[in-house]
């Protein structure tokens, strides 16, 4: 072997190297995770009626800690798991400046209807029907639960089912801080 | 007087259809077939069967009849979900490498190939071989052999 070729042997190694880091990093991503573009961007405004009969609205809520939970009574088991923590989270927190909504999308009434029943579910919930809000708010599946702050800013986003501890963690932060 | 009515009522009901439907299925489609269905991450929303995909046409459609260009409704849809909703990704910014990369790395083997060919075929030819020395009694055997060879 030359001189000259057993020079340019390192050259192999070093070349391959790139293409292990980018293998390496793509091989650990899941695929699935898509980061959402809207943290920090403003919540798109809705209206919808709820399945109680009344107009529940985005706007209206400025200056309070808004979760907008999407859910839908097919999606089990995460819908499901998530639902007596919702229950709770609203107990904890109505009175403490923090409004959910819950936007059932791709259901059919009944079983919607049924789901909120089995759960004891109070806080306003209300169906898109034509999932104009599940595309404003870039939603690719249930449950998805967005943390907006008193100003009207997308601030978490949480895909799957949201726990005690991580409702505690999105919400606290945000109700300290000023309107 | 009925048949006025009936011609009144076609005339109506067309230029309600009109009204109704400035969005040609063509453009929806287009727009459709961009953007990555979001519950079946492999199929298009236009080739999707799924409910969400459904919606998603629709709301191509409602934006269209809303008087959005079809480049204004593409947007909307990476506004909401990112680059990740094309199909295929746009050829500017970092994406841009998805599109050059491989055809860089075709390139860098092709040239290393070309490399590795014009090295072996420049290698000296190896030195004329030179034939062992051979005795009577050998060549007396190559001699034999070959005849029999022949002979077979």
């Amino acid at each position: 072997m030359s001189p000259r070729r057993r020079h340019l042997r390192w050259l192999i190694p070093v070349g391959a190297l790139p293409v292990l880091l980018l293998l390496g990093y793509g091989f650990r991503t899941d695929p699935r995770e898509i980061p959402s573009p809207l943290l920090g961007k403003p919540a798109a405004p809705f209206t919808l009626k709820t399945f109680d009969g009344d107009q529940v609205s985005l706007e209206a809520l400025r200056g309070r800690v808004v979760v907008v939970n999407f859910w839908a009574s097919w999606c089990f088991p995460a819908c499901y798991e998530e639902a007596p923590a919702l229950a709770r989270a609203w107990e904890a927190y109505k009175d403490r400046g923090v409004t959910m909504i819950g936007v059932n999308i791709q259901d059919k009434e009944e079983p919607a209807r049924k789901f909120l029943a089995r759960f004891g579910h109070t806080f306003p919930n209300a169906p898109d029907p034509v999932g104009r809000v599940s595309v404003d708010y870039g939603v690719y599946g249930v449950p998805e639960t967005f943390f907006i702050d008193r100003a009207g800013r997308v601030r978490g986003k949480k895909v799957g089912a949201v726990t005690d501890e991580l409702f505690r963690r999105e919400v606290e932060p945000l109700l300290s801080e000023k309107g | 007087m009925s048949r006025r009515v009936g011609a009144a009522l076609v005339l109506v009901s067309s230029l309600a259809l009109v009204a109704a439907a400035p969005v040609s299925e063509d453009t929806v489609r287009d727009i459709a077939a961009q953007l990555r269905c979001v519950v079946c991450q492999s199929l298009s929303v236009a080739d999707s069967p799924s409910e969400t995909a459904h919606q998603m046409r629709e709301i191509i459609r409602e934006r269209l009849a809303g008087g959005e260009t079809p480049a204004q409704v593409t947007a909307y849809f990476v506004e909401k979900y990112g680059l990740w909703i094309l199909l295929s990704p746009p050829k500017a910014g970092f994406s841009i490498l998805v599109w050059i990369v491989p055809f860089a790395g075709l390139l860098a083997g092709l040239v290393v190939v070309a490399l590795v060919v014009r090295r072996w075929s420049r290698r000296p030819p190896p030195a004329v071989a030179v034939a062992p020395p051979t005795d009577e009694a050998m060549r007396a055997r190559i001699r034999r052999e070959l005849a029999q060879t022949d002979h077979d």
